[in-house]
């Protein structure tokens, strides 16, 4: 498998990230090269071994679900780009 | 000698019997970062008004009769590591002018205990890299020659320990990122099983992966401070309910007995025999203190790095995702409307090396590569962690180098991101199998220092502590320091 120019682009587009030319030209090799490397992966045979997502026995964490103190609106607010009455404000989504 | 050489028991004397004071300790600390941040540049944020206001008031209020051995003593903190009102930028820019408005659980933790935060730690941006480069800041320059790197991700935190700028820090391990800058600065490194210590706090990266760890100048520091940042915290839901022991009590001198497993694969191709004498005569060390070591397979390391860098990857991508200009950070000034908002506000505020763990991990989860990447990864963790549990059914530790060399050039490796990778190939393993591992000071190979990596079993703290400091007691290299002090 080898990705092409405009795959990047489309990953890019999925990740929400604007590429310049040069990057674009750039990523298309490096991740080449990165996902060459981890074909190597591909000689292990896999096919009865369970996927470890992490290496605890976890089991999901539950609470009642009570109210509780948040944190005060103007401590939530304090790092917004912008904001209004104790919203966050962004640019129009719709036309 | 500075008074941040003295050992900890005798500082925690001074203080408790008024020959020394907080402020003190404190000035010292400020005056080794006037003397030496030009030079080593640890440091992104100094905290020093609020620093010197909570020693003035500690000194008036004296010493508690309760006070535990880290009281008052100089900490730095690993700048993604989130505190309350003091700027954390996670060295991007991105974060540039976030005042968390919480602190991390290990912050409260600290707090509890009255250390005094000295400042915010250098990193490669978002914990990505082994360098420093990747700091969209400055690079921090190892203590040791300044030339070199000082190693990352945690570079800041193991520069600051090794400079005398700190008595101690928190850093923050992945891939090795605790570890492998203690190995290159010639400092004690201590990466923590997974789910000992919170995440709660520490700006996520590869949330199976992440560990929090103390960096510090010996083995028996490392013990204190992990002890002070372990436990169970509600608010991290990986976080493991287990009983934390004692682990100053488990640094007894006695290895006798001990079972040292050395993997064949870590001491092969691409390890520089240099470095790889340097681990055989530690070995040698814990042989004469009644230690025993054979040689043995983890069948499957070769893999490591390419699962490592699907799994972190991917994990890093969905995971920086909230970075969206919204809420918090930087945000571009040039939207026309909210999707532009998203695209640009990530481009301009993520460094180079952070966009391609994104593009991978995002290429690595998109439709129709998701079980070739990325289930692929995860079953290969699967095997390898399995070579860890099947070692450790016969040896107490496993024991190599932490890096396959000592520190390189600045600029040196920069431009190839697989090769900067495959610096990580001993300590890579160690958290995909989510285990314990310390990396201690183990003598210098042309001026730098190495590092000797112990692994132990599942919150088998204790037992890699011990050898450790087994080891330390009887050599002289944590001794060793780039500045005379």
């Amino acid at each position: 498998m080898s990705i092409t120019l405009k795959d990047v682009e489309h990953v890019a587009k999925l990740a929400r990230l604007d590429l310049s030319a040069d990057e674009k030209t750039l990523f298309t090799d490096q991740l080449n090269a990165i996902l060459k490397y981890a074909e190597q992966l591909n000689a292990l045979d896999t096919s009865n071994v369970a996927p470890t997502t992490h290496v605890l026995p976890l089991v999901n964490v539950m609470r009642d679900d009570l109210p509780h103190e948040s944190l005060p609106v103007d401590q939530v607010m304090l790092n917004a780009p912008d904001e209004e009455e104790g919203h966050f404000k962004v640019p129009a989504v719709i036309e | 000698m500075s008074l941040l050489s003295i050992p900890i028991h005798e500082l925690h004397n001074q203080l408790v019997t008024k020959q020394l004071k907080v402020g003190e300790l404190l000035d010292e600390s400020y005056k080794a970062i006037a003397a030496r941040e030009q030079s080593v540049k640890a440091f992104i944020t100094l905290n020093e008004d609020a620093a010197r206001a909570q020693a003035v008031e500690m000194d008036a209020t004296g010493v508690p009769s309760d006070a535990g051995l880290l009281y008052g003593l100089p900490i730095g903190i690993k700048d993604n590591i989130v505190t309350q009102g003091l700027l954390t930028t996670c060295a991007s820019q991105f974060l540039a002018n976030y005042q968390p408005v919480f602190d991390a659980t290990v912050v409260k933790k600290l707090k509890m205990v009255q250390t005094v935060t000295v400042g915010k730690l250098n990193m490669d941006e978002f914990a990505m890299g082994g360098s420093n480069e990747n700091s969209s800041y400055f690079a921090t320059r190892n203590p040791w020659n300044t030339e070199h790197v000082p190693g990352g991700s945690s570079g800041g935190s193991a520069a600051a320990v090794a400079a005398g700028e700190v008595y101690f820090s928190l850093g923050s391990d992945t891939g090795g990122s605790i570890r492998q800058p203690a190995a290159y600065c010639g400092i004690v490194g201590l990466k923590p099983t997974y789910g000992l210590v919170s995440r709660f706090g520490l700006v996520a990266f590869a949330s199976s992966l992440d560990q929090i760890g103390p960096l510090t100048k010996n083995v028996e520091d490392a013990a204190h401070l992990l002890q002070a940042i372990a436990g169970y915290d509600q608010h991290d839901s990986t976080s493991a309910n287990v009983q934390i022991p004692d682990y100053a009590s488990a640094l007894t001198g006695d290895i006798k007995g001990l079972r040292i497993a050395v993997p064949k694969e870590y001491l092969g191709a691409g390890i520089d025999p240099q470095v790889k004498e340097k681990v055989l005569a530690a070995l040698k060390v814990l042989e004469g203190l009644g230690a025993t070591w054979e040689e043995v397979s983890l069948p499957h390391s070769e893999y490591a790095v390419a699962t490592y860098y699907l799994l972190a990857s991917s994990e890093a991508s969905s995971n920086l995702a909230r970075f969206d200009g919204v809420r918090y950070g930087v945000r571009t000034t040039s939207a026309n409307n909210l999707l532009e908002l998203y695209h640009k506000s990530r481009s301009e505020g993520f460094g180079p090396e952070v966009k391609r763990r994104i593009m991978l991990g995002t290429y690595a989860l998109s439709s129709g590569y998701y079980d070739a990447y990325y289930l692929k990864a995860q079953q290969v963790r699967t095997l390898i962690k399995q070579d860890f549990d099947e070692v450790f059914k016969t040896y107490d530790v496993i024991i190599g180098p932490t890096a396959p060399t000592t520190a390189f050039k600045i600029g040196e490796q920069v431009n190839d991101p697989l090769k900067m990778y495959l610096n990580d190939i001993c300590t890579i393993p160690v958290n995909l199998a989510g285990v314990p591992a310390i990396s201690v000071p183990c003598g210098l190979v042309d001026g730098l220092p190495v590092g000797l990596q112990i692994i132990g079993n599942t919150f088998a703290e204790s037992t890699v502590l011990r050898v450790a400091h087994a080891f330390e007691q009887h050599t002289d290299h944590h001794k060793a320091r780039p500045f005379s002090s």
